[in-house]
């Protein structure tokens, strides 16, 4: 019982508690350039998602046989494996989202994430946790991926996922299509999600407090009965 | 002239960090300070040129001659990695100095997607070999001169009353889109 408590920890922590881009800051340069629209935060999303279950299935099966010194060049040729198959699989089945995506996809290989994730956990833990790690990861960072994507594409199109969300009235704000929306849009992001965790941090020891002060105040009471 | 008409628009209209994305982890990671966020800028720019130089030889020498295009991607990685290695050898032996200026930044830049993504783009966007040296220098001056600004302005920022929750990154970010929307100011130069 315990165990399977532990296993799903493993999967949902990467959901929100170790958060790629909002809580780890990793992994930047895609999040902040494909998320033009929603649709492209989803496939780059899958994309790394994909990269990085099998990179990590890969690294926590051999990682009692490769040597600590090398341990970085393997996994580095084992993730760029899996990306050239996406790469290549992209090309052939959805050549207009590959040419949106442009570069990015074969940048996946120095996405900082899946290397993290690689050195962090796969190299070090067994087979289903490193699969269950990575896939809470990949999911968390394509759902960071698709609530930015939806934000700019909703204020700067009126659309999410292509459709009309916004009527007609609503003027387009070109400037979330462009690049410094992207930063905008995350930094706020970001700057909410700290704020969110800060104010649940203090309600956490105000409970504490209060538990601490009545418990003190009980005692007093007692004292002085 | 063509030549500096790439040069401008790598440096200044696609800056790679205000409009490509490429290298946001230095950015944000190493723009504390001018000093080291000017190191880091050489730094960069010098394994840039370098990487331009040899990627544009493996993929026209080798790969394509070959037919060997499908590696293209765990080629450029492993020859920038072992390339980073060798240039930090090289000035380690060379001039101390340089080494102990730039010492902590090289390592970094194998993961540094900027770099990567210069290979990537001369190759995709067939330039020959000056054009590509070119390119490479007016993104690394780009990529400099971007982090050196931002450096700049989170010195002062220190001083700033920023509300508690966008310390660190998001203030960051938030600077660097203000930065990106002057940088657009470029786009009608040429």
């Amino acid at each position: 019982m315990k165990k399977e408590v532990n296993y799903s920890n493993e999967f949902l922590k990467g959901l929100w508690d170790i958060n790629p881009v909002f809580k780890q800051v990793l992994g930047m340069c895609p999040v902040l350039a494909v998320t033009v629209s929603a649709i492209n935060g989803l496939a780059m999303g899958l994309a790394t998602t994909f990269v990085l279950v099998f990179s990590s299935l890969i690294v926590s099966l051999i990682r009692k046989i490769v040597p600590n010194q090398v341990r970085i060049a393997t996994f580095i040729v084992i993730i760029s494996t899996f990306v050239t198959i996406v790469d290549l699989v992209m090309k052939a089945k959805f050549p207009e989202l590959s040419k949106a995506l442009g570069p990015f996809i074969p940048l996946i290989v120095v996405n900082c994430l899946i290397l993290g994730r690689m050195e962090a956990f796969a190299s070090k833990n067994s087979v289903i946790r490193s699969l269950l790690d990575s896939t809470g990861n990949g999911i968390g960072f394509m759902l960071a991926l698709i609530v930015l994507g939806s934000i700019r594409e909703l204020l700067g199109n009126r659309t999410i996922f292509g459709f009309q969300v916004l009527p007609e009235l609503y003027t387009p704000m070109l400037v979330m299509i462009l690049p410094a929306g992207a930063f905008l849009t995350l930094g706020l992001l970001m700057g909410l999600s700290n704020w969110y965790v800060k104010k649940k941090e203090q309600e956490e020891i105000e409970l504490i407090f209060s538990g601490y002060r009545s418990a003190t105040t009980l005692n007093t009471q007692t004292e002085l009965n | 002239m063509e030549l500096i008409i790439l040069f401008i628009s790598a440096a200044l209209i696609n800056n790679f960090v205000l409009a490509y994305f490429l290298g946001i982890c230095p950015f944000i990671g190493v723009s504390g300070k001018i000093t080291s966020a000017l190191s880091m800028g050489i730094a960069v720019t010098f394994v840039m040129t370098v990487t331009s130089i040899v990627s544009w030889l493996i993929n026209y020498k080798i790969l394509i001659p070959y037919n060997l295009t499908f590696l293209t991607i765990p080629s450029f990685i492993l020859v920038i990695a072992s390339l980073v290695q060798f240039v930090e050898m090289v000035i380690k032996k060379v001039s101390q100095p340089l080494y102990r200026a730039l010492g902590i930044f090289l390592p970094l830049i194998t993961t540094n997607c900027a770099i990567l993504g210069l290979a990537l783009f001369g190759a995709m966007r067939e330039y020959s070999f000056i054009q590509n040296i070119i390119f490479a220098l007016g993104a690394g001056s780009g990529f400099t001169l971007a982090i050196v600004l931002m450096a700049g302005i989170r010195e002062e920022l220190e001083l700033a009353n920023v509300p508690d929750a966008f310390r660190g990154a998001p203030i960051t970010l938030i600077v660097a889109g203000i930065l990106a929307l002057a940088f657009m100011g470029f786009a009608g130069m040429i």
